[in-house]
C-alpha cells in the first residue's frame, strides 16, 4: 500500500504519524484510536469500533479512507441482509439473455455433428460461462476485495444483523477471502482495512470478536471535544467554544435518556455560529436545546438547571 | 517472536487469564506479533495495545486494566521496601555499627568464614547459593535480591497459586530456594562459635532475613491477588448461584443483582432474536412471482413461506409476604432483565391482597421499586384466596390462550379459603400456569399449605428457591415460545 500513497501522506509507519494524518483530514484520535489503526494495518486484522452513538465510529472509517486515498465501501447492516444483497448477485437479466442468443447460436455452432453424444462433448469444450465473472454482480464486500489498490471496508453496525451473517463474515475477516460455490473462493488482491461497528445492541459472538482488534471509544474529555469541535467548525470563537464544551459536558453528568453525542456537540456549535452568539445566555441555550436533547423528558430535566449550568460554563471560559 | 522477550508476555496472559479475560491462543499469538511491532518501550503504547487484542467486552476492559496495573508495576523492591527500610537500616545500625562501620574488611572475613563452614557442612548445591544470599544480605543488594526473589518464584511455579491457603506454602518454597536454609546453618554456626564479630554479623543477618521473609510474604500475596482473582470470584459466583436466595448476606445482594443481570442479558441475547423462521419446502407463490417481476416471472429467486413466532406473554403473581419476599424480589428483577425477550409483561404483587406493580418496576430501578412495593403491600400474612379474587376481578379479562402465569408463593394462606375454582378458571383460559415455591417438596401439603389443591390445575409447579432454579424455569418459557 505504502508506495502506492501519493507523497506527503506519510504511510503507517509509526503511531504517530496515523496521529497526524488523520489530523490532516479533520478527524482528531486520541492515543488508541490511533494504535489500532496502526497495528490493524501491520496485523492485517479488521477492527470493531464500540461505543456510544455519535462518537464518531463511522467517521474514523471515512477519515481512514481519505488519509490513504483508498475508496471506502461501507456496508450498513440491518436484519435480514444476506449474502445476495452483501457479497453478490447474478445478473439474472444479463443470462436470460444469453441464454437467447445461446439458442439462436446453437445450432451453428454444434449443427454439424449428427448425434446427441458427439453434441454434448463439442458443448463440454465451451466452457460455462453461464456462471463465471462476467454475469457476477458484485455486492460490497466482493467489491473490497476486488479493488486493485485495497480498500477500507465499513461494516456498519454490525449488530444489526443477523447471528447467521455474522458468522458468514468470519471467513472473509479472517482470511480476506469469500467463496463463491459455482466459481471458486475470491482472494483479495490487497487485503482491505476493514472496521466493524457496533452499537452493543446485541452481544457478538465470540468467534467474531476474536477476529477482531477490539476498539472502544468512549465520549471524549473536555479538552479533545474543544479539539474536535474546532477542527469540524473552525470559524467559532475560542470563549464560545470552551462555554459549549463546558456546557456538554455538564449535560453528560446528568442522568438522562440519551446524553447528547460529539456528532450533536458539532451541531449546536454550528447553530450557534449561525445566530452570531458570543456568550451562552439562558434563553438563548433553551432555544436551541433540541439540538443537543432528543427527549422531551431530558429537555425537561436539564431545563430546571440551565441556569446554574450556563453560569458555570461562562465562569469556565473567564467569562461572567 | 523471541523467547526472551516472549516471557513476560506469557506471564502476563496467564495473569489475564487469571482476572477472568477470556484470552485464546489466537489472541496469545496476536499480541506477541504487535508487541513486536510496537515493542515494550512505551508503557502506554503497551497497555493501548493489548488492550485491543485482549479485552473485548467493557467489562473485560476493567479487568484488564486491573491487570495490567498490577502486574506491570512490580519492582520488588523498589518502592515498596524503600518505605520499610529506613527502620530496618536503622536497626541494623544501633545493632552493630561496629560492623556496619567497617563494611570491606568485615564482609571478606565474613565470606572466609562462611566458604569454610559451607565446606564442613558438606553441602555441595546450597552453598554458593547461601553465600550468595548472603553477600546480597550484606551488601543489601536490593536489585539482585529481586531478582533473585523473581527466579526462585519462576522455579517454584508460583504462578500456579490458586488459593489463599497455599501462601505460606509457597513463600517457603521461594525462600528455600534462594538459599535460605543453609544461611541459617551458618548463622547458628556463627552463634555456636561465639566471636564478638561473628555474632555481630549473625544478629545483622537475622534482621535481614526477617525483612526478607516480608517481602517474599508479600511478593506472594501480590501474586495471588494477580493469578487466582479471577477463579476465586469465579468460585464465588458459582456459590451463589446455588444458595438459597432466602439465605443470602446482606454483602452478597450487590454481587448477586449483578449476577440476575449478566443471566438475563445471556438469556435475552438468546431468545430475543429469531421473530421468523423460514419455512424451507413451503414455497410462497405470490410473493415468488412479485419478487421476480423484473425477469418476467421467471423465477430466479424463491420466496419461502415464513412463520412469525410470537413472543410470550407473562404474568407473574407474586406473594410478597414475609417468608418469600427475598425470592419475589429476584424473580421480578429478572423477568425485568428479560424484558427484551418479552412482548408483554405484567406484574401483581399481594399478600393479604392483590395489587398491579408493573408501573412501579418499569420507573424505578428495580431496588427502589421493590423497597416501595413491599413498603405498600408486602410483610401482611398472605391471604391466596382474596387475592386471587382480586386478580379475577380486575385482570382475568386479560388473560388469553397465549398468557402464561407464573405464581410465585409458598401456597401457605394462613387456613383461609384457597379458592381453587379461581385458579381452574384461569388455568381454561391462559396457555399454562407455572408455579414456583420457594419450599422443599416435603413441606408441601403441611400445616397450611395448599399448595396440592393448587396443583392439579398448573401446568408445572416446581421448587425453585436459588438462582440457577430461577435461571432454568425462566430459560424453558422462552424456549417454549420459539
Amino acid at each position: 500500500v505504502n508506495d502506492v500513497l501519493p507523497p506527503g501522506l506519510s504511510p503507517l509507519d509509526s503511531i504517530e504519524a496515523v496521529e497526524a494524518g488523520l489530523h490532516q483530514f479533520g478527524y482528531i484520535a486520541n492515543r488508541q484510536i490511533s494504535t489500532a489503526i496502526y497495528i490493524a494495518h501491520h496485523l492485517q486484522k479488521p477492527i470493531l469500533v464500540e461505543g456510544p452513538a455519535g462518537v464518531g465510529k463511522t467517521e474514523l472509517a471515512k477519515s481512514v479512507a481519505a488519509w490513504m486515498d483508498l475508496p471506502l465501501i461501507r456496508m450498513q447492516c440491518y436484519e435480514g441482509l444476506d449474502e445476495s444483497k452483501a457479497l453478490y448477485e447474478w445478473k439474472y437479466g444479463k443470462q436470460l439473455l444469453y441464454t437467447q442468443i445461446l439458442k439462436d447460436k446453437i445450432n451453428s455452432v454444434i449443427g454439424q455433428e449428427d448425434d446427441l453424444t458427439a453434441a454434448l462433448e463439442k458443448l463440454h469444450g465451451f466452457g460455462d460461462v453461464f456462471f463465471s465473472h462476467q454475469f457476477l454482480e458484485p455486492r460490497p464486500l466482493l467489491k473490497s476485495l476486488q479493488e486493485p489498490r485495497g480498500a477500507v471496508l465499513l461494516i456498519d453496525e454490525i449488530d444489526k444483523s443477523d447471528q447467521e451473517f455474522e458468522a458468514f463474515l468470519l471467513e472473509i475477516l479472517s482470511d480476506y477471502q469469500v467463496t463463491i460455490p459455482e466459481i471458486g473462493s475470491v482472494q483479495a488482491i490487497v487485503p482491505p482495512i476493514v472496521l466493524l461497528t457496533s452499537n452493543s445492541t446485541r452481544d457478538l459472538g465470540d468467534a467474531l470478536k476474536r477476529r477482531c482488534l477490539h476498539l472502544h471509544i468512549g465520549f471524549p474529555d473536555d479538552k479533545l471535544e474543544a479539539k474536535i469541535i474546532a477542527s469540524r467548525v473552525p470559524q467559532i470563537e475560542a470563549r464560545l467554544l470552551k462555554q459549549i464544551v463546558s456546557f456538554v459536558q455538564q449535560l453528560r453528568a446528568m442522568d438522562l435518556k440519551k446524553v447528547p453525542s460529539v456528532s450533536e456537540t458539532i451541531d449546536w456549535a454550528k447553530v450557534l455560529l449561525l445566530l452570531h452568539t458570543a456568550v451562552l445566555d439562558v434563553d438563548l441555550v433553551r432555544d436551541t436545546l433540541n439540538v443537543l436533547l432528543k427527549f422531551e423528558a431530558d429537555i425537561e430535566a436539564a431545563g430546571k438547571q440551565l441556569a446554574g449550568m450556563t453560569h458555570k460554563a461562562q465562569a469556565e471560559a473567564g467569562l461572567a | 517472536v523471541t523467547t526472551a522477550a516472549s516471557e513476560p508476555l506469557r506471564r502476563f496472559l496467564q495473569v489475564a487469564r487469571g482476572a477472568g479475560l477470556r484470552v485464546s491462543a489466537a489472541e496469545g499469538i496476536d499480541a506477541a506479533k504487535a508487541l513486536d511491532l510496537v515493542g515494550y518501550h512505551d508503557r502506554a503504547v503497551l497497555k493501548d495495545t493489548l488492550a485491543l487484542l485482549l479485552a473485548k467486552t467493557p467489562e473485560e476492559k476493567m479487568l484488564y486494566d486491573d491487570a495490567f496495573e498490577l502486574y506491570f508495576q512490580r519492582n520488588e523492591f523498589a518502592e515498596p521496601d524503600d518505605a520499610e527500610n529506613p527502620g530496618l537500616d536503622a536497626d541494623a545500625n544501633a545493632g552493630d555499627g561496629a560492623a556496619n562501620e567497617s563494611g570491606g574488611g568485615d564482609g571478606s572475613a565474613a565470606d572466609g568464614g562462611g566458604s569454610g563452614n559451607a565446606q564442613g557442612n558438606g553441602s555441595g548445591s546450597g552453598q554458593s547459593n547461601a553465600s550468595a544470599l548472603a553477600q546480597m544480605l550484606m551488601r543489601d543488594d536490593r536489585a539482585a535480591l529481586a531478582t533473585a526473589m523473581e527466579q526462585a518464584a519462576r522455579d517454584a511455579g508460583l504462578e500456579n497459586i490458586r488459593f489463599f491457603t497455599q501462601k505460606n506454602l509457597y513463600a517457603r518454597r521461594i525462600l528455600e530456594r534462594m538459599g535460605l536454609r543453609p544461611l541459617e546453618r551458618d548463622i547458628e554456626a556463627m552463634r555456636r562459635e561465639a566471636t564478638p564479630q561473628g555474632l555481630g554479623r549473625a544478629q545483622f543477618l537475622e534482621g535481614k532475613i526477617e525483612a526478607l521473609r516480608d517481602s517474599v510474604r508479600d511478593f506472594v500475596e501480590r501474586s495471588l491477588i494477580l493469578y487466582a482473582r479471577g477463579e476465586t470470584e469465579k468460585f464465588r459466583e458459582e456459590l451463589l448461584k446455588s444458595a438459597r436466595l432466602s439465605n443470602l448476606e446482606r454483602r452478597d445482594l450487590d454481587r448477586m443483582r449483578v449476577l440476575v443481570r449478566q443471566m438475563a442479558k445471556k438469556m435475552a441475547a438468546r431468545y430475543a432474536k429469531p421473530r421468523r423462521r423460514r419455512l424451507r419446502g413451503h414455497l410462497d407463490t405470490r410473493r415468488t412471482i412479485r419478487r421476480n417481476m423484473p425477469w418476467g416471472g421467471i423465477p430466479f429467486i424463491t420466496v419461502w413461506k415464513q412463520k412469525r413466532i410470537e413472543k410470550p406473554r407473562v404474568m407473574v403473581l407474586c406473594d410478597v409476604s414475609g417468608s418469600v419476599a427475598a425470592m419475589a424480589q429476584f424473580l421480578l428483577m429478572f423477568m425485568y432483565a428479560v424484558n427484551e425477550a418479552l412482548s408483554d409483561i405484567r406484574s401483581f404483587a399481594f399478600a393479604g391482597s392483590l395489587t398491579e406493580v408493573s408501573d412501579i418496576l418499569e420507573k424505578y430501578p428495580v431496588e427502589d421499586a421493590t423497597a416501595q412495593i413491599m413498603a405498600t403491600i408486602g410483610y401482611g400474612s398472605s391471604n391466596y384466596g382474596n387475592s386471587f379474587a382480586d386478580f379475577a376481578d380486575g385482570w382475568m379479562k386479560d388473560v388469553t390462550n397465549k398468557t402464561t402465569v407464573i405464581i410465585l408463593g409458598d401456597a401457605r394462606g394462613n387456613r383461609t379459603d384457597p379458592r381453587t375454582e379461581i385458579i381452574r378458571e384461569l388455568s381454561d383460559r391462559c396457555k399454562r400456569i407455572i408455579w414456583l415455591n420457594p419450599e422443599h417438596r416435603s413441606a408441601w401439603g403441611t400445616g397450611d399449605s395448599d399448595m396440592f389443591r393448587y396443583a392439579p390445575f398448573c401446568n408445572l409447579v416446581t421448587v425453585c428457591n436459588t438462582l440457577r432454579h430461577l435461571e432454568r424455569v425462566i430459560s424453558d418459557i422462552l424456549q417454549d415460545a420459539t
